[in-house]
């Protein structure tokens, strides 16, 4: 328990001493509430070791992004998190209402789009006021009676947001969602994703490999370097981030050294 | 774009240096002119409207000589029947109820045993698709049992249930089981994992992960099962009643065949043709109906 405690302190300490301006919310909800709890993580794929003694805290209402080179074990983490996986060793702490996005859409392509949004709640009238309400979030109100197979691939994964968000989730796990979408195609489900953050609140964990795109969306950035946090950074940008600043340029190039691409390196 | 990219840029990629033309630009390239043939939509649209007519020119050939060769007396009737007498020989068939009474016990008799078969591979498919234990029971007598060619057990079936219609609906039903279980339970198997994870994290209960995810996306291949079960079940119809039967289409061609009239055995094959084209359509309908989220249906 006390060890709990000083983790949580040590995660949450660089929140207070965010200036508050540059947080969008403003009020901080209750910030050493933590919505997730990793702790001496071990995980292998056959004598392969993914995870080796992790450790990651992610307080309610965070949004943290999770960098790591190809094959470094991030969609692991994820399926862990979202119960699709077992660790081998350690304690894994989530809460109960969680919700995943896929890096591919994963729609149910028998069900219509409204179904889909609502896999779980039976054939309704209400249920389909709720689906509609979900799918007006993401902008696809007027696609709720199409089948699956007609929606592009941006639509398609709105559709899964909109399905990960219906039930409100306390944490939004979020694996390369845009991973598929051209650069352009991404940005609009990009201010999406933080618009809908910013109005709900989850906790959320976005895995990806678009330094640029953790720094617009996100709190903190982790880089998972051999199975262990690499490099933990508070964002400290206003939000939504422009993407451009010296301070943006200092953080990025910080990742892309962590994640061992090349760059001269920063007299500053 | 940032002051870092700008730092790095001309030592890596060297645009600006202006060197001597590598030698591989100094060949002169041919250019291949790929405008040159050209969408001719007047050709190919007349090429679509006759396509019908090329089509039919070999039947229309084989009819003709048909005809021919059998009204000149080259084939003799009791070996192959001018088309003019099938017709005829169907017209009177029609005329007096007959052709009628046998189809209707025929299809009767297959549609029985394809019901029953269906069903019984339906549900094996599933109990061997849906737990593991089930495919443990199942799966390998099913297998075992497949290798038996249907027509071998008619005897048996004859000793077992008579001469009757029962025999007969039996032959069917097993004939037809085999290819329904085998695609539902691949059905069932093929359903992609992925999906089944999403109703893990939205927390499906496994009845519903059964009825919304499994059943209805195993359902292609079901019918897929169900398709090739018709086929055969007109193949044991035929089979079975080339035996021994008092009536339906089967008796009528035996009947025939005995007095010798080639005629009246055409109309009876050109009969079993219909029904296998009438099944292949009762198939495609099911599907528009049961599949309207398939892509390469609803575009068909
Ligand atoms: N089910 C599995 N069985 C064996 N190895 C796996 C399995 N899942 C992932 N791996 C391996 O674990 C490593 C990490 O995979 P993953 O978490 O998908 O990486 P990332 O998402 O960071 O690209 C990879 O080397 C991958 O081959
Ligand atoms: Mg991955």
């Amino acid at each position: 328990m006390a060890a709990d405690d000083r983790e949580v302190l040590t995660m949450t300490n660089p929140v207070g001493t965010n200036p508050v301006g540059t947080n969008p919310v403003g009020t901080n909800p209750a910030p050493a509430q933590p919505a997730v709890v990793m702790r001496d993580v071990g995980k292998a794929f056959a004598a392969r070791r993914i995870l080796d003694d992790f450790a990651l805290t992610i307080a309610r209402g965070e949004f943290v992004a999770l960098l790591g080179r190809s094959g470094s074990g991030k969609t692991t983490l994820l399926r862990i998190l979202a119960e699709l996986d077992t660790v081998d060793e350690g304690t894994v702490l989530a809460p109960r209402n969680r919700s995943v996005v896929f890096q591919e859409p994963r729609l149910v392509p028998s069900e219509r789009v409204w179904r889909n949004v609502l896999l779980v709640l039976p054939r309704r009238e209400s249920t389909l006021a709720r689906a509609q309400e979900a799918l007006a979030e993401v902008n696809l109100a007027d696609h709720a009676r199409a089948w699956p197979h007609t929606l592009s691939g941006g639509e398609a994964q709105r559709v899964a947001l909109a399905r990960a968000l219906v039930h409100r989730p306390d944490l939004l796990l979020l694996d390369e969602p845009f991973a598929a979408l051209d650069a352009l195609t991404r940005l609009r489900p990009q201010a999406l994703v933080h618009e809908l953050w910013h109005r709900h609140r989850p906790a959320v964990l976005l895995v990806t490999h678009d330094v640029d795109e953790a720094l617009r969306l996100a709190d903190r950035v982790v880089v998972l370097t051999d199975g262990k946090v690499g490099l933990d950074l508070r964002v400290d940008l206003p939000r939504p981030s422009e993407g451009t600043g010296s301070r943006f340029d200092d953080l990025r190039s910080q990742l892309l050294a962590e994640l061992g691409v090349a760059r001269p390196a920063s007299p500053a | 774009m940032t002051v870092q990219d700008s730092r790095c840029a001309p030592g890596e990629l060297g645009r600006g240096s202006p060197a001597a033309e590598p030698a591989a630009l100094a060949a002169p390239l041919d250019l291949t002119d790929l405008s040159r043939r050209r969408n001719a939509p007047g050709r190919r649209a007349g090429l679509r409207r006759i396509r019908w007519l090329l089509r039919g020119l070999v039947p229309a050939a084989l009819l003709i000589a048909w005809q021919w060769s059998t009204s000149a007396g080259l084939v003799p009737p009791t070996t192959l029947a001018s088309p003019k007498s099938v017709l005829e020989a169907a017209r009177d068939l029609i005329a007096d109820g007959e052709l009628q009474t046998a189809l209707r016990v025929s299809a009767g008799r297959a549609l029985t045993g394809l019901v029953i078969g269906a069903g019984i591979g339906v549900a094996a498919g599933l109990v061997a698709g849906l737990w593991k234990l089930g495919e443990e029971l199942v799966d390998s007598t099913l297998q075992m049992l497949r290798t038996v060619p249907f027509i071998a057990l008619i005897p048996l079936f004859v000793v077992w249930f008579g001469i009757g219609d029962t025999p007969k609906i039996v032959l069917i039903a097993v004939a037809c089981i085999f290819p329904v279980y085998l695609n539902t339970f691949a059905g069932v198997r093929g359903v992609d994992r992925r999906l089944i994870e999403v109703g893990r994290v939205f927390g499906l209960s496994r009845t519903r992960m059964i009825t919304r995810l499994v059943l209805p996306n195993a359902l292609p291949s079901v019918l897929v099962g169900i398709r090739y079960a018709m086929g055969i079940s007109l193949l044991a119809l035929v089979a079975a009643e080339q035996i021994n039967a008092s009536s339906g289409l089967g008796a009528l061609v035996m009947n025939a065949s005995n007095q010798i009239r080639t005629d009246i055995v055409i109309v009876g094959v050109v009969v079993y043709a219909l029904l296998g084209l009438l099944v292949d359509l009762i198939v495609r309908l099911l599907e528009r109906l049961l599949l309207p989220w398939r892509p390469t249906i609803v575009k068909s």
